[in-house]
């Protein structure tokens, strides 16, 4: 059942945007100036392309995030249990989460959570 | 305690026997698809009018902070109609052709920030019974459907092709997924005292005392983490840095104009709405009504007001404190930033989570 609403939600949502354009579409105005379409930096001409390769700290972020997501991810199916398992579900988490603590705490002394 | 309010303003029965009524005289797949059309207009509606609202209450709650008045010409005495007109001002402005633009990708980036906000949306329980998404691992699907989003601002940044937007969703695109990280394991924390995925559960393991009250320290130390983590899960507060308009004048969405433009703001606002219901359905207690223990005429009382109100009432409450935070702090500096989701939050959560299993395990809760 929730199946058949999870799919008039996501229509819901591009028919949304897509009338909204459409709309937008019809009553903004129109004109062309060749400078219109130049992107937007400071007034004076833009100098090369956007699409370099870009400072690594970002994604060193990003490999660290996967590692804790997926943590998550499998944290959750053991938290609804939790309450009722017991001792045995809190010290099998603990081992879990110290291996995964250990991991933030190699990154943390490797330097990966410094900004450089 | 007794179970009759809980059915009191229960809706569900009702939808059943209007889908059953439309069912005997027509064939089910047109009346699935009549409900569908009208619960995708209630969606929009919905979704617009707490968008109006929500901009003209950050409006007179920024101004309030910074001791202005805020809009008070346009519409009467309190400048009610001001949001209206920018709407419309929004939806006359021209959309720009960008000549560098990876057009596919440009265009598609409001798709995926809208589709995250409305499918998280959908997944608030507005009442009993009133659930669009209601499903057994609700709390789940809506921390992965909101990672759709980054998606959308990351695809908008980079394909815009100017140096601020790429500057812009990079920086967003760090904050979030690292904030995402606390969001995360403060909703397992959640989890872990209710002993259920499910939205509706969730709500109805609230019944004797919300779960700010029920789990005491770790529970309210996983509400202000939560309330840190969710103002950077929104893009505001002192975690704009994606925007700062000092320095990247718009941030990601710098090259969108018009209604193009209005798809990400609109996003914005109900983020922040999105992230203020999920805190008041993990540790507000959802639509459940507040009682006092041993009170029986105050308690009685509470439960004729209806659900929606409740919950209502509850969301703007942490909108509010989230409005508080963003017109108080000064911006951090993206450094700043990742530290203390990192170095602070992150383990800060893991503490709590581990604190609130011991707490559950040995009856430490109420």
């Amino acid at each position: 059942m929730y199946f058949v609403y999870l799919v008039v939600v996501i229509l819901t949502a591009i028919v949304l945007v897509a009338a909204a354009m459409m709309i937008a579409k019809l009553i903004a105005p129109r004109s062309f100036n060749p400078q219109k379409a130049e992107p937007y930096e400071c007034g004076i001409p833009t100098r090369g392309s956007s699409w370099v390769q870009f400072k690594v700290g970002y994604y060193l972020y990003a490999i660290l995030f996967l590692m804790f997501d997926i943590e998550t991810v499998f944290l959750f199916p053991w938290g609804v249990v939790a309450g009722e398992v017991g001792t045995y579900a809190l010290l099998s988490a603990m081992f879990f989460l110290i291996v995964l603590v250990l991991g933030l705490a190699y990154a943390w002394k490797k330097g990966a959570l410094e900004w450089k | 305690m007794n179970q009759s309010f809980l059915d009191y303003y229960n809706i569900a029965p009702l939808l059943a026997t209007i889908h059953e009524a439309m069912c005997s005289v027509m064939p089910e797949w047109l009346a699935m698809t009549l409900e569908g059309i009208v619960v995708g207009v209630i969606i929009i509606l919905m979704y617009a009018l707490l968008a109006i609202v929500l901009i003209y209450m950050e409006r007179k709650v920024c101004a309030a902070f910074q001791c202005r008045i805020g809009p008070n010409r346009v519409g009467g005495k309190g400048g009610l109609l001001q949001v209206f007109a920018d709407v419309l001002k929004i939806l006359t402005k021209e959309i720009i052709k960008l000549k560098k633009a990876d057009r596919l990708l440009y265009n598609l980036a409001p798709y995926l920030v809208i589709l995250a906000s409305i499918i998280t949306f959908s997944c608030l329980p507005w009442h009993n019974g009133a659930q669009i998404l209601h499903m057994n691992i609700g709390i789940f699907f809506v921390l992965a459907a909101s990672s759709i989003g980054i998606l959308g601002i990351l695809l908008a940044g980079w394909s815009s092709n100017s140096k601020y937007t790429l500057i812009g969703a990079v920086r967003s695109g760090a904050m979030i997924i690292s904030y995402e990280l606390s969001i995360g394991i403060t909703v397992l924390t959640m989890v872990v005292m209710s002993g259920t995925m499910d939205i509706h559960g969730i709500v109805m393991s609230q019944e004797n005392g919300w779960n700010i009250f029920k789990g005491h320290i770790p529970a309210i130390a996983a509400f202000i983490v939560y309330l840190i983590a969710g103002n950077a899960e929104a893009n505001r507060g002192p975690f704009d840095l994606a925007e700062a308009e000092q320095e990247l004048t718009a941030g990601y969405h710098t090259e969108y104009s018009g209604m193009h433009f209005g798809f990400f703001y609109l996003a914005e606002y109900l983020n922040l709405f999105i992230t203020s219901g999920i805190a008041t359905t993990l540790f507000l207690g959802g639509w459940m009504p507040f009682h006092i223990a041993g009170l029986d005429g105050f308690n009685a009382v509470m439960d004729y007001i209806p659900g929606i109100v409740w919950f209502l009432g509850k969301t703007f409450f942490v909108v509010f404190l989230l409005m508080w935070i963003r017109w108080t702090f000064p911006r951090l500096r993206i450094d700043q930033v990742l530290t203390l989701e990192w170095k602070y939050l992150m383990p800060l959560s893991l503490v709590i989570l581990v604190v609130m299993t011991v707490c559950k395990i040995y009856g430490l809760v109420f």
